[in-house]
């Protein structure tokens, strides 16, 4: 599939957010105030900003609010729905802690619990597809979910909970891997299931439909960006969990050192969205004889 | 809703006939220049005269190469457009209620009016039928020409898809699949009329129609098949030619 900087911001930077909001609304950390503000713009910033990358995306943009109608259907619209109810309910609690020093705690775990279903509709976007295997795994709503509460925990400065939970990501991220590796293959399509022609023998393309690439091939069909992705996965293993966890274990936490930890599981978390998106093959390159 | 009916009235689809088709192509240009003037947005080419000409179609014709260990090569010509799936997954992905599927006669169509051009849709697809449209913005797929096929301004031979309508090989057929009688469900009867990918369980209705066996001619050795009917011409010739030609050398 074609990495999108759109698609690859809204599902990194969203999931970010609203795992910080997940631990924000569970009082982690109990604050209030400004230092409250803080971290509530840091999740809304995040959550918000990821929302509005999605609609780059968009060949209509001015009509994103036909979105939210299909939720009984769409996992789509129910991811917009998701998030929409997400902000609107810790915008409560949020207010709450940062004018009026008055803890909703109920309110707050209400909000966390949506802002972790907002994750799980987001991920169900990509895994729901049966004509990308590699996205049509049980562990895909699990990895999204878990990139949510690590790096959540992380930015909330929940030192213990996010080591732990990086190093489970890291783990998760490696398996992944290594089962998406094998996805494409065991979802049993062919060239020859592809075009119903296996009984004639071993089908190739001969001559292609048409002469330069089509919307279809630009968008599934994208092979060149697969090159470098042995690399891409050592980077991304080292920044998005490793280097992290042992800046929180070995070293004097400080802010400086927080924002270093931050930055690295950022970058680490792009380099992923990078691949889960660069090296997702499309059924319909079999009909191009491309993966 | 984007919700797909439990039945649909009528099947109608299409049959490909892969034995038939030819590899002309006319079926794609008839298909655009039909869909660029009619239903929702023109047809939109980007870089028409440039480097990397592109455009909007809602039908392409594939080429293959079928080959057996021993045995000759078969080619065929592979037209593909929207399937018009019973199950079909681009319909119920739809964010916007934008993509649906017709209870009447179960052709999926765009409204193009609410799409917002997110293209899940055509991620849904296993088929790649659907083609966001650069210039509009919004996604295009095959109508089943339902702009042709009820229309009584048309004579009745051109109440047809405009593909079926110009195919000079006769490959395309056009019917209701729910009616066991019609055309196309006694052509796929007949001739073992296949799903595209039916392990994506979307149920298509359009079936495609294999080649027929071929001659199986490599095992006959250096013989032409067509030998007998290529006698050498004898040397030297008899009777009036044999006469005319002695006597013509002789001059």
């Amino acid at each position: 599939m074609h990495p999108a900087p759109s698609v690859i911001l809204f599902t990194s930077l969203s999931g970010l957010g609203f795992g910080l909001m997940f631990w924000l609304g569970f009082g982690f950390p109990d604050v209030t105030g400004w230092t409250a503000f803080a971290f509530f713009f840091i999740a809304y910033a995040l959550s918000v900003g990821g929302l509005l990358a999605s609609t780059l995306h968009l060949g209509r943009p001015s009509r994103a609010m036909n979105a939210f109608s299909q939720w009984r259907t769409s996992w789509l619209s129910r991811e917009g729905v998701a998030a929409v109810v997400t902000l609107l309910v810790m915008a409560v609690y949020a207010i709450g802690l940062i004018f009026y020093d008055t803890n909703l705690q109920v309110v707050g775990w209400i909000a966390g619990l949506l802002a972790l279903l907002t994750v799980f509709t987001t991920s169900k976007i990509y895994n729901q597809l049966k004509t990308v295997p590699r996205w049509n795994m049980p562990l895909t709503p699990v990895l999204f979910l878990t990139y949510a509460l690590a790096g959540g925990a992380l930015l909330a400065g929940q030192v213990m909970p996010a080591a732990v939970l990086l190093l489970v990501l890291t783990v998760l991220q490696l398996a992944t891997w290594q089962m998406g590796d094998k996805a494409f293959a065991n979802a049993g399509h062919t060239i020859e299931t592809a075009t119903g022609l296996g009984n004639l023998g071993k089908v190739r393309q001969l001559e292609s439909p048409h002469s330069s690439p089509n919307y279809l091939m630009k968008e599934m069909v994208h092979v060149v960006g697969r090159k470098h992705a042995m690399k891409l996965r050592v980077i991304s293993t080292v920044t998005l969990g490793l280097l992290p966890v042992a800046i929180l274990l070995f070293l004097q936490f400080n802010h400086i050192l927080a924002l270093v930890a931050v930055a690295s599981h950022l970058i680490g978390l792009l380099v992923s969205r990078w691949l889960f998106f660069a090296e997702a093959e499309h059924v319909v390159g079999l009909y191009y004889d491309k993966r | 809703m984007t919700a797909l009916p439990q039945s649909t009235e009528k099947k109608l689809g299409l049959v490909i006939d892969l034995d038939t088709c030819v590899g002309c192509h006319a079926c794609v240009i008839n298909c655009k220049e039909w869909n660029t003037s009619n239903y929702g947005a023109p047809l939109s080419d980007i870089d028409a005269y440039g480097a990397e000409p592109m455009g909007t179609f809602l039908n392409r014709v594939h080429s293959y190469e079928a080959k057996q260990d021993g045995k000759n090569a078969q080619t065929i010509h592979f037209p593909k457009s929207c399937l018009h799936c019973e199950d079909a997954p681009c319909v119920t992905v739809c964010p916007t209620g934008a993509s649906y599927k017709r209870v009447e006669d179960g052709i999926v169509l765009v409204n193009e009016d609410s799409c917002i051009g997110c293209g899940l849709c055509a991620w849904a697809c296993p088929y790649g039928a659907r083609e966001l449209d650069k210039a509009e913005g919004v996604m295009k797929k095959c109508t089943l020409c339902v702009d042709r096929i009820y229309n009584e301004n048309l004579p009745e031979i051109d109440r047809t898809p405009a593909c079926v309508r110009t195919c000079p090989a006769g490959a395309r057929h056009f019917g209701d699949f729910a009616d066991p009688d019609s055309n196309v469900s006694k052509l796929t009867a007949e001739r073992g009329g296949m799903e595209l990918m039916p392990e994506q369980g979307t149920k298509p209705v359009n079936r495609y129609l294999p080649p027929r066996p071929k001659t199986d001619v490599t095992g006959i050795g250096k013989i032409d098949i067509l030998a007998p009917y290529l006698d050498p011409v004898p040397e030297q010739a008899g009777g009036f030619l044999g006469w005319l030609d002695k006597a013509l050398e002789k001059i």
